[in-house]
């Protein structure tokens, strides 16, 4: 079925309710998807847990969710930045918990969760504080660490542009986990600069095939500004 | 003059960068860690043909984008704004850490609080209490390329050795780093043994007093 197209940011994320886990994409703030955040943070939902590859940059997106308190639990490999001042206080203030998961093992257990996959053995933080208390084995001499998947409720995404049939693309670095990240939630909403005609993008161009996007949203965004917008 | 000579002066940051650039071998698909080894990229020559990854996604990444070329959605692992070289590629976090992890970069250059004769890898937290830890992709560079590098001052501002008998920094890796840069001497370890492949402005005997591994010279 194609994609729901939602008309504003707010009804992209209606359905996002209260202890949902939630993925959302980015790198820092390339591919951080700051309408979508911005929406489910007026919107109200709360007690969520959040999977992204950081915990927030100065005083936006993520940032602010976590400064309204509106994260229980955050999932990332790099929480501690020299702009991540909410995070920092939320976390000595024991107010929010931290899972740290290294950022390939983060991607692939996003990855394992899309692929039906019920676990898998990597290398990655064997014999670590990381991997303590969790499963390991030792396979031609290596040891391994069982990691399992992380599934979610919602992913939020952004892309440069989407067809009406939810195929994506797009662009540079600030692709990073969308792809991923739109395999593995019961629902994925993207939001793109533009939604165009089912045949404008060439099939040898999708990243994301649109069998996996859930609803999109058309937000005019532009590419990332080189730095985030601080209020410090 | 060799790049493996000794010297009689202390290398510089800047000297260090060149020498580990100058040990790259040419055609190498290359991962430069955040800091110090960032500056490799500096030294490295057309003539190399070297391709740097970077672990949010690209392949064929240029040098710091400066002015006008300066644009968010291309930037580095240190969330730097970075440019792109003809041939570049672009993929997602799964595929980029899997091209880590599977052993399909050559070298991997990173920085360190601590290795052991092991080549044990500690730089990812100091396990000082009240510290937010942050691990970041450390984990996965240092046990995913076919060789590790290490970049690193060799003694604390306290003057300890960083190249110990055993961690005693939280671990990153286990028995990954294959080459130590130092300012005082560059270290090659393998099968449990650390040789001194070159001194600068200081002798074998006196890094043997200073460091409490057993040295042999390269």
């Amino acid at each position: 079925m194609a994609p729901r197209i939602a008309e504003q940011a707010a009804d992209a994320v209606a359905q996002i309710t209260d202890g949902s886990t939630v993925l959302i994409g980015g790198f820092g703030n390339a591919g951080q998807p700051m309408e979508l955040i911005d929406a489910l943070l007026e919107g109200g939902a709360t007690d969520l847990t959040v999977v992204n590859n950081n915990a927030g940059q100065a005083d936006a997106g993520l940032a602010l969710l976590i400064r309204e308190r509106r994260v229980r639990k955050m999932i990332c490999s790099f929480p501690r930045q020299s702009d991540s001042w909410h995070f920092d206080e939320a976390y000595r203030a024991g107010e929010i918990e931290l899972e740290l998961v290294p950022q390939g093992n983060l991607a692939e257990r996003i990855r394992a969760a899309g692929a039906g996959i019920g676990g898998f053995f990597t290398p990655t933080g064997y014999g670590t504080l990381l991997a303590e208390g969790k499963e390991t084995r030792e396979i031609d001499g290596v040891g391994y660490v069982l990691e399992t998947p992380i599934k979610a409720d919602f992913a939020l995404i952004k892309a440069l542009r989407a067809d009406t049939f939810g195929n994506l693309v797009y662009r540079k670095t600030a692709r990073n986990f969308g792809p991923v990240m739109a395999t593995a939630a019961a629902s994925a909403i993207v939001q793109v600069d533009e939604i165009v005609p089912v045949g404008d993008i060439d099939p040898e161009h999708v990243a994301t095939p649109g069998i996996y996007v859930d609803t999109l949203v058309a937000i005019a965004s532009g590419p990332t500004p080189a730095l985030a917008p601080t209020e410090k | 003059m060799s790049e493996r000579a000794d010297t009689d002066a202390a290398l510089t940051r800047d000297e260090m960068a060149r020498l580990v650039a100058a040990d790259i071998p040419a055609g190498a698909f290359v991962n430069l860690g955040i800091g110090q080894p960032t500056n490799v990229s500096n030294h490295l020559t057309a003539e190399q043909g070297i391709t740097l990854h970077t672990e949010n996604g690209m392949l064929g990444m240029g040098p710091v984008a400066a002015g006008d070329e300066i644009d968010g959605d291309l930037i580095n692992a240190g969330k730097i704004p970075v440019t792109e070289l003809p041939g570049a590629s672009y993929f997602h976090h799964a595929d980029s850490f899997a091209m880590m992890r599977g052993g399909h970069l050559d070298v991997c250059v990173l920085g360190a609080f601590q290795v052991s004769a092991a080549g044990d890898l500690a730089n990812w937290h100091t396990g000082a209490p009240g510290a937010i830890p942050a691990v970041g992709g450390a984990m996965d560079l240092a046990i995913g390329a076919k060789q590790t590098w290490v970049m690193m001052s060799l003694f604390t501002k306290s003057g300890e050795s960083k190249l110990v008998d055993a961690l005693t920094y939280p671990v990153t890796g286990l028995g990954c780093v294959s080459r130590i840069y130092t300012e005082q001497a560059v270290f090659v370890l393998a099968d449990g043994g650390v040789a001194v492949r070159s001194t600068h402005g200081t002798t074998f005997a006196e890094l043997q007093e200073r460091v409490p591994v057993e040295l042999t010279r390269a």
